[in-house]
């Protein structure tokens, strides 16, 4: 699964970092067919786990109401040089990770 | 002759009438009571503090950009702790629900939500307290994410 996460490379001590994530994922719903007429399953990524070094920052859990490719901004106190990690996994259970590194001065 | 062709015709008039009504009442059939119930556990909610952000017009119901703002301090005694997106009109009522802690430093987050018509989207905010805030957006969509056809 392709996905970009976005994080400004450094920031000062105490700071409010905006943190936005894109995956790329069809979100299925369960209520759409394919052109054979074949119900099309539900295929949603039902849960995203952010970290920061080592500890959670954010947390969603989602649903088919969800829009394709799902985005999600949010916000973050810069406190340690460290790394974002991105975990994610939809309902035919495929994982996908992504990290992003920031540097924190002060 | 005349009365009783009159009578037949008041009769399906209001069989046309009964029959319109069913879709609005089908529009709330998605289990939002329930829904709200399981989200709240009962407990009550005071509308406010949540400020939801939507375009008054959406052109597409596949994608609706949503911003939440809750007036909160984030700070380790006094936080969100999540937030729930409802739908009135969805086939399901849940949207997400997004865990948020003092680590956030900011109570507001920005997603994109699919929307089954025009409706009302309300969301809930939990606090660390236990308490429940609400807030709600009205969103006029011009074309709906068909969810339910082909």
């Amino acid at each position: 699964m392709v996905a970009r996460v976005q994080l400004p490379p450094s920031a000062r001590r105490g700071e409010v970092i905006e943190v936005r994530v894109a995956i790329q994922h069809p979100m299925e719903t369960g209520f759409r067919y394919d052109l054979m007429g074949k119900p099309v399953p539900k295929n949603v990524i039902n849960n995203l786990t952010v970290r920061y070094n080592g500890a959670q920052v954010f947390r969603a859990e989602m649903g088919p109401g969800v829009a394709a490719n799902p985005y999600l901004q949010f916000y973050a106190v810069a406190e340690q040089s460290g790394e974002f990690v991105f975990e994610w996994v939809d309902d035919t259970g495929e994982r996908g990770e992504e990290r992003a590194a920031i540097s924190v001065t002060g | 002759m005349a009365r009783t062709t009159r009578r037949r015709f008041m009769t399906a008039l209001a069989g046309v009438a009964a029959a319109t009504l069913l879709p609005a009442r089908a529009q709330t059939s998605n289990g939002f009571a329930a829904m709200l119930q399981k989200v709240t556990g009962g407990a009550t909610v005071t509308p406010g503090r949540v400020i939801v952000d939507t375009p008054r017009l959406a052109d597409n119901g596949h994608s609706v950009p949503l911003r939440i703002r809750v007036d909160s301090p984030m700070t380790a005694s006094d936080h969100v702790a999540s937030v729930t997106l409802l739908s009135e009109r969805n086939p399901r009522p849940l949207m997400a629900t997004f865990h948020l802690g003092p680590r956030a430093g900011r109570a507001e987050l920005a997603t994109r939500v699919r929307l089954n018509g025009s409706q009302r989207v309300l969301v809930i905010a939990k606090l660390s307290d236990g308490s429940l805030w609400s807030g709600s957006a009205e969103v006029e969509v011009t074309e709906s994410a068909c969810l339910d056809a082909t």
